[in-house]
């Protein structure tokens, strides 16, 4: 049974406008569930207090597993008793989140009967997130979840749930299959997921092609993005319906080529694959016209994160291109190496991007044997402050030989 | 001791279900054979194998915050509409995938019915990627959905037209943990605290680790001290920068200040490769007071941002690279902004950024 519908003046007024209200679908959710209900009330009240109402974390869980769940406790609980203890369940979305409407309706009728029937679609991660139920409730969930064959996704010191782009389900521009790869990571590192064992998180983020749709780059410590070696594939005669139908091939495609290795005489183009870049702009400018090269795979790049704790990176090149074909064991020794070194080196809370800036780039390579390449750098370094680790003696063995 | 039960076996450790289960028939038939895309019109696209098989996409907005009761609607809607076959994307979106060209616009219809508009493809505003904020969040500075939808509803034609010089990604985060992309977005809104974090020594006592609590400090703000003859902590408050690492480690080191939180803006960050680097956002705006319920003068703001930009911008050409090409002064010119000391980098290898060339406009 609902409780009094609560006066919330405030938040009336996001229920205006024309782009769908997130209070609408509180209130549809409070008409059903004191949970909700709640819920809209402690937000009412942030929305005065301009505060949040929610305490710090909390260690809650499910029956073995050390991430998944956030805890989530009221700091006004008297005021709004349904919501004092209200965490987050991260469910392990199906790769490229496509569903049918028969296991979304499934999914809904657990969190009807066990928490808040609200929910994220999705949380930044990737997760599908079932938002706020009591510490009770979560092992129940937890069973009909795994029931219906779902699982958790990740939280903390873990490896968070990895994520992918459509790829090849839906785009002509995946250069390997991401959701492959993604479920085989997610299964390949269960325990790891759901055991959080790292000095801090580890996300793993795969985009088909450089346009990058997963951000993989600027928020995954391992960016896995797909490209080619080869030439770009030219439709010469899509190319003429392109310029034929008022696209200005020479401003608009071969102008904005950063490696300006595209010329235009006004019927073919010409390419200087040698020069490409592999930057996409010509192929998102004609996609019926051109496209990546045959010969595909992806770049790995290594150590994006957010600010904290020492300031934002995007990832850099570490390996310049693999391919990426089952059982992908050539990545899998990677990962193994650099989580190895990274867990028995790593402080507390330090990404594996500010591991790397902490040890040095050239000394993580040598840990984990991976020889130095120039598409590494952006450049070389501009100091001459080396740490060599040995020099000559007059009368070393090395100089009486020399 | 209770008896433990016995009980059916218990799961763990099963991964997500498979995909290919959630796949519609044209998708399995044409997964990896897909020739190229078209944008049909705002939020409708087809891509077309090399088969000759056309599946059609409908995306359009949400809230990110759903009930059931919308899922459901959105089951219902794939089932009248597309054999039941929907998928979310990176931004939050719903797409339905159909393979009857005829049912797309009994389907935008319904999706308008439902309040839900369509677009949000190629040359417009996607939706915002953002975080919890005080919905859900312990460390928010600011509310996140609340901003989100009073921003969308004034740039909802931005969603639901193509007239843009090339795409433009919002996102919000309501901290500097930035659970999203925020740092890499053509404008990113981050909640910001401003008040250094007040140690409550009694629960300080209680539950935390004074060591862990000092390393967690990027600029050692935080210092052991010894009080009343027990440890604790002090913050030497002119080196905070408000980060609150210290408060995740730690909740008695609360930061979260309603006279103080609020909103900075960021501009110029993109994640695609496409013609120019990936780069981070920077800061265009330091501060502006949160204002529930709608936050008017961050709607106003990014207004500006996106329509002096829209206005100058050549096609193609995204927030960052427009700025790269006229120059950081000609940008706080145009959009009225004023430039602070703030706007200075003064934190590791700030030098980096400072102006090293004569190459200026005047």
């Amino acid at each position: 049974m609902a409780e009094k519908k609560r006066s919330t003046p405030q938040l009336d007024e996001l229920e205006k406008g024309s782009w769908p209200s997130f209070v609408k679908e509180i209130k549809t959710a409070a008409e059903k569930n004191p949970m909700a209900n709640d819920l809209l009330g402690q937000l009412e009240r942030s929305y005065e207090d301009k505060i949040s109402h929610w305490k710090h974390g909390g260690i809650v869980g499910v029956l073995g597993y050390g991430g998944g769940i956030i805890g989530r406790y009221s700091d006004l609980p008297e005021e709004f008793p349904n919501v004092s203890h209200f965490h987050t369940i991260r469910i392990n979305q199906p790769a490229g989140w496509f569903y049918t409407s028969d296991v979304l309706r499934k999914l809904c009728d657990i969190w009807e009967k066990h928490g808040s029937g609200l929910t994220n679609m999705h949380g930044s991660t990737g997760d599908l997130v079932f938002l706020g139920t009591k510490t009770d409730e979560l092992e129940p969930t937890f069973n009909e979840l795994t029931d219906l064959g779902f699982d958790l996704g990740g939280s903390g010191s873990d490896v968070r749930t990895p994520s992918c782009c459509c790829g090849m389900a839906r785009c002509e521009w995946a250069c390997y299959d991401t959701m492959a790869l993604t479920y085989f990571l997610t299964m390949h590192y269960q325990d790891e997921l759901h055991r959080p064992a790292f000095p801090y998180k580890w996300k793993f983020k795969m985009s088909g092609c450089p346009n990058d749709c997963v951000a993989a780059i600027a928020r995954s410590d391992m960016s896995i993005i797909g490209t080619w070696r080869d030439d770009i594939q030219v439709d010469e005669a899509a190319v003429t319906e392109y310029a034929k139908s008022g696209v200005d091939i020479q401003k608009d495609v071969v102008g904005n080529c950063p490696a300006k290795c595209m010329e235009w005489d006004g019927k073919k183009i010409k390419i200087d694959n040698k020069a490409c870049v592999k930057c996409m702009h010509c192929i998102n400018a004609m996609p019926k016209a051109l496209a990546p090269g045959k010969d595909r795979g992806a770049c790995i790049l290594i150590g994006a994160k957010a600010p904290i704790v020492e300031g934002a990176l995007l990832s850099s090149v570490l390996i310049p291109f693999i391919k990426l074909v089952p059982p992908y064991k050539e990545l899998t020794d990677l990962v193994e190496k650099i989580h190895e070194l990274w867990a028995e080196n790593g402080k507390n809370r330090e990404r594996v991007g500010e591991f790397i800036q902490r040890i040095g780039m050239g000394n993580f390579l040598e840990a984990i044997g991976v020889e130095p390449t120039p598409e590494m750098v952006a450049h070389p370094r501009e100091n001459p402050y080396v740490f060599y680790e040995e020099y000559f003696e007059e009368d070393s063995e090395d100089n009486k030989n020399a | 001791m209770p008896e433990v039960q016995p009980k059916q076996k218990r799961k763990t450790d099963i991964g997500p279900p498979h995909y290919e289960k959630f796949l519609p028939p044209i998708i399995k038939e044409n997964y990896g054979k897909w020739k190229y895309h078209e944008v049909l019109k705002p939020g409708v696209m087809v891509t077309v194998s090399e088969t000759g098989a056309r599946l059609y996409t409908v995306r359009a907005g949400s809230p990110r915050l759903l009930s059931i009761d919308k899922i459901r609607a959105y089951a219902d809607l794939a089932d009248k509409y597309c054999n039941g076959y929907l998928r979310f994307t990176s931004r939050h979106n719903v797409e339905f995938l159909l393979t009857d060209e005829s049912k797309i616009d009994p389907l935008i219809r319904a999706l308008d019915a439902l309040g839900h508009p369509v677009g949000g493809m190629a040359n417009s505003i996607s939706s915002i990627v953002h975080t919890q904020g005080w919905v859900h969040c312990h460390s928010s500075a600011t509310d996140a959905s609340g901003v989100v939808k009073a921003v969308m509803d004034d740039l909802i034609l931005y969603f639901t037209e193509m007239k843009l010089p090339a795409k433009l990604r919002i996102a919000l985060a309501c901290c500097l943990n930035m659970c999203g992309a925020v740092h890499c977005s053509d404008i990113a809104i981050l909640g910001i605290h401003r008040r250094p974090p007040k140690v409550n020594r009694d629960r300080l006592k209680a539950t935390c680790e004074i060591p862990s609590v000092v390393s967690a400090c990027p600029t050692a703000a935080v210092r052991p001290v010894t009080v009343d003859g027990q440890p604790s902590v002090e913050v030497i408050e002119e080196r905070c920068m408000f980060c609150a690492n210290c408060f995740t480690v730690c909740p008695a080191m609360p930061i979260n200040d309603p006279l103080n939180d609020g909103v900075s803006i960021w501009v110029g960050g993109k994640v695609s490769n496409a013609r120019s680097e990936p780069m981070f956002s920077k800061l265009a705006i330091p501060f502006i007071p949160n204002n529930p319920p709608r936050w008017p003068e961050v709607v106003e703001a990014v207004r500006n941002l996106v329509e002096v930009w829209a206005r100058n911008a050549r096609k193609y050409e995204r927030m960052g690279e427009w700025i790269n090409r006229i120059g950081w002064p000609r940008f706080f010119e145009m959009t009225g902004i004023p430039f602070e000391k703030v706007h200075i980098d003064d934190f590791k290898h700030a030098g980096t950024t400072f102006k090293r060339s004569t190459h200026l406009t005047y």
